[in-house]
């Protein structure tokens, strides 16, 4: 994941985004190696506590600067910025890693089948890819607590379905492009449903509700129904303590 | 229980503050008040800090009831009056605190001159703030009551049992509601997505408030846009005032309810100090766009905010809507009778 000054780096540039925001554009496309650097200048920028500093929006592919511009001006916070960035290539944080236990197929995961037909591959062998590969949050977005996850094996791309779904429901496991998530909440959605897990990714009787950020690495465990029946009655019934197998390193 | 029951909701209230900007990262919409000078006016005017949730109000406003001692609430934003029901219908006027007694009825008709007004209550609300903000984002059910828009038999919990004793304020200054020049428009993130002749075209023409118009974004109507090099982008951060162009060519201007990434290209981006006007908008207004540079953007906002602080030292004393009852408590209470 680190990578070295030898691979080419082009500049980063700044986009106006109104007097309130700029965005950080290191690049154009879904890239793990662009995404490290979104995320290594939003470390930095979070660390070194801008004045006036909002939020700090990492993408696939850019970094989204809130600041309140009663407190600061573009022009002080992209100053900021390019000074930060010439210093960043230090180590990068390496985010929690959660395992998600899933329910694969069947009602659950209601498109498992065609995309196993649509693939080639068997539905086990699909399984067996998806929760065989371990993936990083590159992005939050769409809703609270929905995190984009990648890359998933090349085998499993497929684009978005032509009939996205009217309602999704809170937990599903899916993929699109190359790309996987959890819906955090019931909701339309156009991915392929390959199952759920009983985890909530979003609840407002948890303190922080969102459990995911940009960063965090993510497994998905294949269980049968009797783990995820106890898992889903255990958080029904207000058990919080859902944690990271491994928690954040900074080293 | 004790607090203002909602006897009638009008059309969806919601509660709005300052929202929530600082959680944008974790995929949560900023919400807030769509109009975040009249919110601050209103929570000026009944001695509330700025960042306080007051009743967010379109379309037709609420019925309400004083179910506790009294409180002090002030209408700001819309030259309705607050009706305060009763043998004899009273009508107080907009833009000053207004003193009610528990057992009063008041009620907001219409809202014909506004998309949004403001109804702040002293001391503000008695409910779980969700990051550090009640503000309601339905689609979520984060924030307010329940995360939803206030219904018809609510009781909202506050967090006075009476308002203090102080002189009622009025905000003479409505100047802030009739700015009507061109909305100020930075250029990007995406601007090189868009044809120059459509980008002229942009900010030579009219457009209007179209009926799909809500708290997360109002479509408008005119010029239809031509994208240079199509209309899907890997998605990024989008900040309130965003105008996205999705493949039909229509812009989307995108306000305070906004997702927070998205993977439609953006023109511009409305200016701060603009932002409010645009949730003041109603469905068929007409609006102009004009386009600056950052630094004309951030001089704006500075001479926005003063303005503010202006307005807002300038409150002088409102005119005299005495609600008898509650000043009869009150003398009751402090054991002081004031000669009349």
């Amino acid at each position: 994941m680190t990578e070295t000054n030898s691979e080419p780096r082009p500049a980063p540039r700044f986009l106006s985004a109104g007097d309130a925001a700029l965005v950080v554009e290191f690049g154009n496309a879904v890239d793990p190696a662009i995404n490290h650097r979104v995320m290594r200048l939003g470390e930095a920028a979070r660390a070194a506590g801008l004045p006036g500093l909002v939020d700090l929006v990492p993408t696939l592919r850019s970094l989204m600067v809130h600041y309140d511009p009663t407190v600061t001006s573009r022009r002080a916070v992209e100053e900021r910025l390019r000074d930060l960035m010439a210093d960043t290539g230090g180590t990068p944080v390496v985010g929690r890693l959660w395992e998600f236990p899933t329910l694969y197929g069947g009602e659950m995961g209601p498109d498992l089948e065609d995309v196993a037909k649509r693939t080639g591959l068997s539905p086990e062998r699909v399984v067996e890819l998806h929760a065989g590969t371990g993936y990083e949050a590159f992005m939050m977005g769409f809703m609270p607590g929905l995190a984009y996850l990648g890359i998933i094996p090349p085998e499993l791309e497929l684009p978005r379905r032509s009939e996205p779904r009217v309602r999704v429901p809170a937990g599903s496991v899916a993929i699109a492009t190359n790309l996987t998530n959890v819906y955090s909440l019931e909701s339309p959605g156009g991915w392929h449903l390959l199952g759920r897990t009983p985890v909530a990714l979003f609840d407002l009787h948890r303190d922080p509700p969102v459990l995911l950020q940009a960063g965090d690495r993510v497994r998905f465990v294949p269980v049968g129904r009797d783990a995820y029946d106890e898992l889903r009655d255990r958080m029904e019934a207000g058990d919080t303590a859902f944690a990271p197998v491994e928690a954040e390193d900074r080293a | 229980m004790s607090g203002l029951r909602i006897v009638s909701a009008g059309f969806a209230p919601t509660l709005q503050d300052h929202g929530r900007p600082h959680v944008q990262h974790l995929g949560v919409p900023p919400a807030g008040a769509l109009d975040p000078v009249a919110l601050r006016i209103a929570n000026a005017l009944v001695g509330n800090p700025a960042d306080t949730a007051v009743i967010e109000l379109r379309v037709m406003g609420p019925t309400v009831e004083v179910e506790t001692g009294s409180v002090r609430v002030a209408l700001v934003g819309t030259d309705a009056p607050v009706e305060i029901l009763g043998d004899r219908k009273v009508e107080a006027p907009s833009h000053q605190s207004i003193l009610l007694s528990r057992g009063r009825r008041f009620r907001v008709g219409s809202l014909s001159d506004t998309g949004v007004a403001y109804l702040a209550v002293q001391g503000g609300f008695d409910l779980e703030p969700v990051y550090g903000s009640l503000s309601t984002y339905t689609r979520a059910k984060i924030g307010g009551l329940d995360g939803r828009a206030l219904r018809d038999g609510d009781l909202l919990p506050l967090n006075r049992g009476e308002a203090d004793d102080r002189a009622e304020l009025r905000c003479a200054d409505r100047s802030w509601r009739r700015d009507n020049g061109p909305v100020r428009v930075v250029l990007g993130p995406q601007d090189d997505y868009f044809t120059a002749d459509s980008t002229a075209a942009f900010f030579a023409s009219e457009y209007r408030v179209t009926r799909e118009a809500d708290r997360m974004g109002m479509r408008l109507d005119g010029p239809v846009l031509a994208h240079a090099k199509g209309h899907d982008i890997v998605s990024d951060g989008i900040a309130t005032g965003a105008i996205q162009v999705p493949g039909n060519g229509r812009p989307i201007v995108l306000l305070a309810d906004h997702q927070t990434t998205g993977g439609y290209p953006k023109l511009g981006t409305v200016v701060s100090a603009d932002v409010p006007r645009l949730g003041r908008l109603r469905p068929g207004d007409a609006l102009r766009f004009a386009r600056v540079e950052v630094e004309e953007a951030e001089a704006a906002r500075r001479v926005l905010e003063e303005r503010i602080d202006r307005i807002v030292e300038r409150f002088g004393p409102a005119e005299p809507w005495l609600d008898e009852d509650a000043l009869y408590r009150r003398n009751l209470v402090s054991g002081i009778v004031e000669p009349g």
